[in-house]
């Protein structure tokens, strides 16, 4: 994102959770400061140093420890890229819980510390619930083995829970241990047009109750993101002749049985569309057609890259006030840049994103604070999935009380008293005594 | 003008095949199955002919198991106006198929037939020019763009060959084979995906075209190519020149 620039000194490359250890042993005992880093492909700054900390970087340490292919659970290195993961289960006929743009560059080290989110969420839960276990290296170089493989584990407090999402602050990750759901034959996915965000809304109820079980995802993305797709990736095409549509939906269905599945699909399709709540819509006839759609959706990311400097939000809110945001944030930022919004609708995940033509402080004015304050009027979340990191480190209490952050202080304290962890982190900066 | 568009279920382009333990095919067993991209280009060739004017139906045939008329709904919601479909089990050959396709043509009387260069489960390329043969009609195959002309009766079709771009003449009724930058296919809509449903396919059996679908050929055994072996990266110039001598000989 060429936003975040440090100015650390040493990388090291453990490839043992020993020499983890080692490291962090040895860092602690001479209070230097450490960055964890997996595919350095996070969004708020989290894996970059802010001033000369020791960069671990877990790429080494990729190593497949062992795969069930009764139960579906793998166990291996934290440094093993998403992707590889995905081909190495989809061999066995299985698939990965998680996907996300990403996959290509991304470790699940990483994936978890973060506790990623990504398209299929709406299916398969967070990593909360689809990691069994894991393996982490505290802050003296404690190892802590908590690679269980069980599905049910209630001897005493989850502590791995600590460890998912908290961006490398309490502890390295380095082994992880990961249910993995059966790869089911049928996957369908239809590209609709909406003409309000109401309509958006209303096929999203209509969806969870009518597909079931066998909805896999649900995003969706306004014009103003279509558009700048069509602008800046290559060999992109609008699944749609005419562009005068406001609101794109991606509905993805995932099932063992093709023709019930396919009929599900359409009936509900028909339906909407008799309805009203669609005025358009096109279904993949192959995984080509497919891999397009979802190229339109996933190359946001990279089209707003192109464009120029963006700013970006990633909010939780209610579903009903969404895109209201998006339509604030027009009216505050007028010709001065082009607001757009899409996400996953189907977990109320708003990715906010504002492009202009380069960083500007008058803009930022107009987004900050009044996008955290918005979000925390409406009880919404000012990072989704994407993490506090260093861009919202100081922004956590739009989101959670201070009696809550006051006590995530105090663990913080527990597990890495010398504060050597990722610092100046997910935590307010008020918070460290040093 | 009527136009006859033959399309094939085959195991969907971007899967990754896998051959079956018994070695007699590939696994198709829950494995996604698509209509072959050719014969995608070519049914989306026949309908912007005849969204140009110049012919007044699209019948899109396809010959196998039940599952084909799958593969032609996916036809009609693109927009063809017809289906056939010849039933039969067991592999069909492509002497077989240009058999049957010449009963159609017999039953239907198209001026055109539009096929697919080739099918990407058996690369054979041969369909389209045996139906020529059988029915003594011209071929245009490889197609990168098709011209008709409806008062003189013919096809402009420029065909993509080694040394370039050929351009040939057809008198109508012909037969085109269709390469892939002919065309980008459409998806197919909603809409035209609930008109399908309404729109007839027709059954046949091959006895009923009095086409005997035994054939002269047996596949014996379908294998996997041997495995790539790593590369190995080598620290010397010494090294390599040791290795293309006493390992690879070659110098």
């Amino acid at each position: 994102m060429r936003k975040y620039r440090g100015s650390s000194k040493l990388l090291l490359q453990p490839r043992t959770t020993n020499e983890v250890s080692q490291i962090l042993k040895y860092c602690n005992s001479r209070l230097l400061a450490v960055v964890p880093q997996g595919g350095n492909t996070g969004l708020v700054g989290g894996s970059v140093p802010v001033f000369d900390e020791v960069i671990i970087n877990m790429g080494s340490m990729n190593n497949l420890i062992t795969f069930d292919k009764g139960s579906g659970v793998l166990v291996c290195e934290a440094g093993c890229i998403l992707e590889n993961l995905v081909s190495f289960v989809d061999d066995h006929g299985f698939i990965m819980p998680l996907d996300l743009g990403a996959k290509g560059s991304c470790q699940i080290g990483g994936n978890v510390s973060t506790n990623a989110g990504g398209l299929r969420l709406v299916r398969y839960g967070s990593l909360h619930g689809n990691i069994l276990g894991l393996e982490a290296v505290l802050a003296n170089g404690d190892v802590i083995d908590m690679l269980g493989t069980l599905r049910k584990d209630n001897t005493g407090y989850d502590l791995k829970h600590l460890f998912i999402g908290s961006e490398g602050s309490l502890g390295i990750v380095t082994k992880v241990s990961i249910h993995t759901p059966p790869k089911l034959s049928s996957v369908n996915l239809a590209f609709l047009a909406c003409k309000d965000y109401f309509s958006c809304q209303k096929l999203l109820r209509e969806a969870k109750r009518k597909l079931g079980e066998i909805l896999s995802a649900f995003e969706f993305l306004d014009n103003q993101s279509m558009d700048l797709v069509l602008t800046y990736l290559e060999g992109v095409r609008n699944p749609f002749s005419s562009s005068m549509h406001n609101f794109y939906v991606l509905i993805e269905t995932t099932g063992s049985e093709e023709s019930y599945d396919r009929e599900k699909l359409e009936a509900f399709l028909l339906s909407s569309m008799e309805g009203g709540l669609i005025s358009d819509g096109v279904i993949a006839q192959d995984i080509n057609q497919a891999s397009s759609f979802w190229r339109i959706r996933e190359g946001i990311a990279e089209a707003l890259m192109k464009a120029g400097a963006v700013y970006k939000y990633d909010l939780s809110l209610p579903v009903e006030k969404m895109y209201d945001l998006v339509e604030k944030m027009r009216q505050r930022l007028g010709e001065t840049a082009k607001v757009i919004g899409y996400g996953h609708l189907g977990d109320g995940n708003l990715h906010l994103n504002i492009s202009a033509p380069r960083y500007d402080d008058m803009i930022f004015a107009q987004i900050e604070p009044y996008v955290y304050e918005w979000t925390s009027e409406h009880r919404g979340s000012i990072s989704a999935e994407h993490g506090l990191g260093l861009m919202k480190a100081n922004k956590i209490f739009y989101s959670k009380s201070p009696k809550t952050v006051q006590l995530m202080s105090s663990i913080k304290k527990l597990l890495d008293p010398n504060g050597i962890l990722n610092p100046y982190k997910v935590l307010p900066h008020s918070l460290s005594s040093h | 003008m009527k136009i006859m568009v033959a399309i094939k279920r085959v195991v969907d382009y971007a899967v990754k095949i896998r051959v079956k333990s018994d070695r007699t095919g590939v696994e198709t067993n829950n494995v996604k199955m698509s209509m072959n991209p050719f014969c995608e280009i070519a049914l989306e060739e026949a309908l912007r002919i005849k969204e140009s004017g110049l012919a007044s139906e699209v019948v899109a045939v396809s010959m196998g198991p039940a599952q084909c008329v799958d593969t032609l709904r996916t036809g009609l919601a693109m927009g063809a106006d017809r289906g056939v479909h010849v039933e039969a089990a067991g592999q069909l050959y492509p002497l077989t198929v240009a058999k049957i396709l010449k009963s159609l043509v017999e039953v239907e009387k198209p001026g055109l037939i539009i096929l697919g260069k080739q099918a990407i489960d058996d690369d054979c390329n041969q369909t389209g020019q045996m139906v020529a043969g059988l029915l003594s009609w011209p071929q245009g195959t490889f197609a990168s763009k098709v011209v008709l002309d409806k008062e003189k009766q013919l096809a402009m079709v420029e065909r993509e060959v080694d040394g370039g771009l050929e351009t040939l003449e057809l008198d109508l009724p012909a037969v085109i084979t269709t390469d892939l930058r002919l065309n980008q296919p459409r998806y197919a809509t909603l809409p035209n995906i609930m008109k399908a449903k309404s729109k007839p396919i027709k059954k046949y059996t091959p006895q009923e075209l009095n086409v005997d679908v035994k054939s002269d050929l047996e596949v014996i055994q379908v294998t996997e190519p041997p495995k790539r072996k790593a590369g190995v990266i080598l620290s010397s110039v010494e090294e390599l020149i040791d290795k293309l001598k006493n390992e690879a000989r070659v110098i």
